[in-house]
């Protein structure tokens, strides 16, 4: 399995606290990966770093490599509009822009992105999208509605086909369902096994279970650094690392 | 024991309700009062021929202030058409990129603009523009408004901008759409109804605006349709009617104080309806 992300050494910092130390990694193409750990042990902060986010955090550096596909996602020759057109990304609270219809808000990311489209073909790439964020047959009636008037699960399945309408080669989610309730979070791990395959996928947790249920392989977080990471299988039933096993057993976090 | 201070808690809660609910109709009452004086005094004068006639000289009965409506109209649209452009794209400086000092020197020049006393403007566009030019001018009323418009506007739309919570950018910027696209498509568009209220509310405040035309516009009697001359204007005209020794002029100087209430209300209520959130 080729690696899309090689990650070497990656330590971050916001100010003097340092919240990534040393992360090294590998994230296979077409493969679901988790980010899992207590709440404040670095994921979020590391996931931001693969679509560089953090290029407008004030106060934010980091040390180490990002190869994407082989090339330093901080060279030159990488342009982090590109970049995150390719590794699109998700987040916890889910936020359709306000005042855009359902179908402006999938659309949206195509017309703005330079791309000159027909409107037959966006209203083609927007139905694709919800199609494939499986909220198509809950919205095709509705779809000059806002965004915000759809429930909290439907307007996280919105967010996925918002990024997925760009067509990127991967999908960051950061902790996509810790906002909504469990029918909701049902529906989009469905959606998670049903775009892995066709896409690289990265999902922070703090939810053991849904990490076993969505994830080929598991890394596992604890204060910024990289405990362990390994087929999901082998994380929860036979984990290399004592703290591992600590806090799958519900020791701490 | 505890049963009186359960009864004067209680009493206390509902005499601030009072208090509170008092000083806020003391609030409103002004705009009351002065529509309901301006409506008795100004309905003698309140005819047709008010808002399409030229003025008449004193003593000749009729007459009305067409000019200065429309003058009115040309100078506040001619202090928009280069304010609201300006205005906006600081406000968006500020609010989406002004970090440093020099950020910090414009917001407080914008607040200490918006302090001055409009004479001030007036006289300031009297030494840049009439001097210069030799003659008043609708030039040189639009330019003494757009000072006093411009600021209020910037630091509207930088706090309605301000109000646009981080991650409605983060998610434009995570599409993989440009940094200013972002703002002006995404973060502009969310914000929207809250810089066009404040447009419009700068708009309604420059409309009445009498001290900065004093010296600049000027006002005139009849129709006048070159910017680079004076112009009349409508506070322009209840200012010179009313300091007449005339008793008719007097009665048109309410009734055109009836106009221009009459149109800063109606900007007002559009302002109201425009930005109402369609649901």
């Amino acid at each position: 399995m080729a690696n899309v992300f090689e990650i070497h050494d990656l330590s971050g910092w916001f100010g003097e606290n340092q919240v990534l130390k040393k992360i090294r990694m590998g994230i296979g193409k077409n493969s679901v990966t988790s980010v899992m750990g207590p709440s404040g042990c670095g994921k979020s902060t590391f996931i931001r770093c693969l679509n560089r986010m953090h290029d407008m955090t004030p106060g934010f550096r980091m040390s180490g490599e990002i190869l994407l596909d082989g090339t330093n996602i901080h060279s030159e020759k990488i342009d982090p509009v590109y970049l995150r057109r390719r590794v699109g990304m998700v987040f916890q609270q889910p936020n359709p822009f306000p005042r855009m219809s359902v179908f402006e808000n999938v659309a949206v990311g195509l017309k703005l992105n330079g791309k000159t489209l027909s409107r037959g073909d966006i209203a083609e790439r927007v139905e694709r999208s919800l199609v494939m964020a499986a909220l198509w047959n809950e919205v095709k009636d509705h779809l000059r509605l806002p965004g915000t008037s759809l429930s909290g699960g439907q307007q996280q399945r919105l967010c996925i086909a918002r990024a997925l309408a760009v067509e990127p080669e991967v999908l960051l989610m950061d902790e996509p369902c810790s906002a909504l309730d469990p029918m909701s979070t049902a529906k989009i791990e469905e959606l998670i096994e049903d775009l892995s395959g066709k896409y690289t996928i990265v999902v922070v947790t703090h939810n053991m279970q849904q990490a076993a249920r969505i994830s080929d392989q598991v890394a596992f977080f604890l204060m910024g650094e990289l405990i362990e990471m390994d087929k999901s299988g082998k994380i929860f039933t036979n984990p290399s690392d004592k703290r591992t096993e600590q806090y799958i057993t519900g020791r701490f976090g | 024991m505890t049963g009186t201070i359960t009864f004067r808690r209680k009493a206390a809660d509902r005499v601030m309700k009072w208090v509170f609910y008092l000083c806020a109709l003391l609030v409103v009452l002004p705009l009351f009062l002065i529509f309901f004086d301006l409506v008795i005094k100004g309905a003698k004068e309140l005819r047709w021929s008010l808002l399409v006639d030229l003025p008449r000289p004193v003593g000749e009965p009729g007459g009305g202030i067409a000019n200065g409506i429309l003058g009115t109209i040309v100078i506040t649209l001619l202090t928009m058409t280069w304010s609201v452009p300006v205005a906006v794209m600081s406000g968006i400086y500020l609010a989406e990129y002004g970090r440093g000092k020099f950020a910090s020197a414009v917001r407080f020049a914008v607040d200490t603009l918006t302090g001055v006393p409009s004479i001030i403007m007036g006289i300031f566009a009297y030494i840049l523009l009439v001097l210069p030019m030799k003659r008043f001018s609708a030039w040189a009323g639009a330019a003494a408004l757009s000072m006093i418009f411009i600021p209020v506007v910037v630091r509207t739309t930088e706090d309605m901008l301000r109000t646009v919570p981080m991650m409605v950018r983060e998610a434009a910027l995570a599409l993989g759409i440009a940094q200013w696209k972002t703002t002006l498509r995404i973060t502009v568009r969310t914000a929207w109804p809250g810089i066009l209220t404040g447009i419009l509310l700068a708009m309604s405040r420059i409309i009445g605006e009498t001290a900065p035309l004093l010296f600049t516009a000027l006002g005139n009697q009849f129709w006048q349709s070159h910017l680079d001359q004076p112009m009349a204007a409508v506070p322009l005209q209840v200012f010179t009617y009313a300091i007449s020794p005339y008793e008719d002029w007097h009665d048109k100087a309410w009734a055109g104080a009836l106009v221009l209430i009459t149109m800063v209300l109606l900007i007002n209520i559009a302002a109201r309806v425009l930005t109402r959130e369609k649901r």
